[in-house]
């Protein structure tokens, strides 16, 4: 090891470091060095913190987290496409192996564009290159349709980079969450491929017979699969969203199991908690915002069956909504982004709950949108710094009284 | 003269530019932008209208009490605008059409009312004609911009026209407000790195 470390130091930093050959594209030798060599640097002055964690540390744990959402989502994907494909002999191994034919290309695909952007911004405007893409490059994945195709990633992800991030400043000046945008991007630019019926499943474009992904007698087309949340949405005025649900094929338990139609990581509710658990464990993501959005979401959904209202969804049950669509996945992962929500403790409670209330505001009311989760996150995190400030207003306020309190005394 | 007459007609259409530098017009920037027809006569109406204002405005500018001056700029502009309005039903119906309000809403833009302040009544009608139709221009060349990017994300088309292969999907996006917005931001940003200017 000391032999390689001695290489690095001492014949290949020159190059890169002011005056070397490769001055231009030290931000990529760092990003190496940092990733795979712990740094040396120690902080000269205080306040010191003992840690044994930096960032490039903090951000590879949030993939750990994700690890479970992507191996339950690849099994779904392949999973659903051998039962609407009919293939004979379908196994777990069959499963998986079809999965990651359809999930890989696309999780490549954001990280090399992504990377791409990622490494020209940091050599053009002279920054580091940050970690924090990891965590990006595997959320825009995840919370896309298994179907979609690999150029509208390659779009989304250079949106949700460039104009969700890079513009701003980069990491730690982003406004909005990068992943999100780039959805949010997609889902207004090509509403075709990531939203309806059509797009959850894949479905086998020729015949074939293949010892690993088994057999298809026939091209069968046209056959479509909604979400949970297209079903609710879509029951009758006066009728069971439940029933409507259980025709659909969609009960409580397999919404948690998350063999459904719908987003690649977002669908089991089992595989967000084990990613849950991770991160609050490692005390890596905000518990406020967690908490106070599933508060939220309960408050908002058992408003909406308090109310005597003659619409299906509204009465449905909300627990329900808890496990339904990309809400869990949303909260867990992408609304306790350290950077685009609220930094103030009150301000995390405020908008974690509103990003409840609002995810179940948006599916029940407005029949454009089936799933409220991705807006409403959006929402808050323009919010945020709003609601910082005024936390941070009345916490002066309330000290200004007790200060002129103790002047009077 | 002749260099001052030039700054008159070329500042607005990049350092002073009234959309991308000084922000007004936005609103019809956003509206009238999906096509690049609807553009280019959203540009000819206002440019025809900044141009006149000023100069009829300049011309009474020594006259106008200074107590009732915007009252007195606005019916001169209303009628103007009330006149291109009239003019274009008459001979460009179907794109007057598509225009709908907001033709009519050229009385609110920031950049004609804006125009009349702050030039015409301090400066001779040659000068504020010559003001008047830099900064319609300047108005108009980023309005065409704008659509021209739209159009061709949105429709593969320029006015009208395939550009783009048929194969080539349409980005609903750019058709939408915020599409423009992201555009119109762009072009800010490019057109700053260019010229270099930072805000204070």
């Amino acid at each position: 090891m000391k032999f390689l470390f001695d290489l690095m130091d001492k014949h290949v930093a020159p190059l890169f470091e002011k005056g070397g050959k490769f001055e231009k594209l030290y931000p990529l030798f760092e990003a190496g060095d940092t990733f795979t060599r712990t740094p040396s640097d120690v902080t000269p002055g205080a306040p010191h913190v003992r840690d044994s964690i930096d960032q490039k540390r903090l951000m590879v744990f949030v993939v750990y987290a994700l690890l479970p959402c992507l191996f339950l989502g690849i099994w779904n994907a392949g999973h659903l496409f051998n039962i609407n494909n009919q293939v004979e002999g379908a196994t777990f191994l069959t499963d998986m192996v079809r999965g990651s034919t359809m999930v890989l290309p696309i999780v490549m695909v954001s990280y090399m564009v992504g990377g791409f952007w990622e490494v020209l911004f940091a050599i053009v405007r002279k920054h580091e290159i940050n970690e924090g893409f990891l965590v990006t490059g595997m959320l825009f994945p995840l919370v896309l349709p298994p179907t979609l195709p690999l150029w509208q990633v390659a779009i989304g992800i250079s949106f949700g980079i460039v104009i969700g991030k890079e513009i701003f400043g980069g990491v730690g000046y982003n406004i909005l969450n990068p992943a999100l945008t780039g959805r949010a991007f997609l889902f207004f630019a090509y509403p075709a491929q990531i939203s309806g019926d059509k797009v959850w499943v894949g479905t086998a474009k020729t015949a074939m017979d293949n010892t690993f992904f088994g057999t298809v007698a026939e091209n069968i087309d046209g056959v479509t699969m909604a979400t949970p949340l297209a079903v609710a949405a879509a029951a009758e005025k006066g009728t069971d969203a439940i029933a409507a649900l259980g025709d659909a094929g969609f009960s409580l338990w397999n919404m948690t199991m998350g063999n459904i139609p719908g987003c690649i990581g977002s669908t089991s509710v089992i595989a967000i908690v084990l990613g849950m658990v991770f991160l609050l464990i490692t005390g890596i993501a905000s518990w406020r915002v967690m908490a106070s959005g599933i508060i939220g979401c309960i408050a908002m959904g058992a408003l909406f069956n308090a109310l005597p209202l003659d619409n299906a969804f509204a009465s449905l049950p909300f627990v329900y909504h808890l496990v339904m669509g990309g809400f869990l996945f949303g909260i867990v992962f992408m609304a306790t982004d350290p950077v685009s929500c609220s930094a103030t403790h009150t301000g995390k409670w405020i908008y974690g709950f509103m990003i409840g209330a609002l995810t179940v505001l948006i599916r029940v009311a407005n029949p454009a949108y089936p799933e409220g989760a991705m807006l409403a996150i959006l929402f808050m995190n323009v919010m945020a710094p709003l609601i910082d400030h005024f936390v941070v207003q009345a916490h002066i306020k309330k000290r200004n009284s007790y200060a002129r309190a103790l002047n009077n005394a | 003269m002749a260099s001052a007459a030039k700054k008159l007609l070329m500042d607005p259409f990049s350092d002073n530019n009234p959309v991308t530098v000084q922000v007004l017009g936005i609103c019809s920037a956003l509206a009238v932008t999906v096509k690049v027809d609807t553009a280019i006569v959203m540009t000819l109406a206002l440019t025809a209208v900044v141009s006149l204002s000023n100069l009829v405005i300049s011309l009474l500018r020594n006259v106008i009490p200074s107590g009732i001056r915007m009252i007195v700029e606005m019916a001169v502009i209303a009628t103007l605008v009330i006149i291109a309005d009239q003019l274009l039903q008459a001979f460009l119906f179907d794109i007057s059409k598509q225009l709908s309000v907001f033709v009519g809403l050229i009385i609110t833009n920031c950049i004609v009312m804006g125009r009349a302040e702050a030039f015409a009544l301090q400066n001779p009608p040659k000068d504020s004609l010559l003001d008047g139709i830099g900064n319609g221009l300047g108005y108009g060349i980023v309005l065409i911009a704008v659509a021209a990017i739209r159009e061709v994300l949105g429709f593969g088309k320029l006015l009208g026209f395939p550009v783009l292969p048929e194969s080539y999907m349409g980005n609903g996006l750019a058709l939408l407000a915020p599409g423009a917005f992201i555009i119109l931001g762009l072009l800010i940003w490019a057109q700053r790195t260019v010229t270099k200017m930072v805000e204070e």
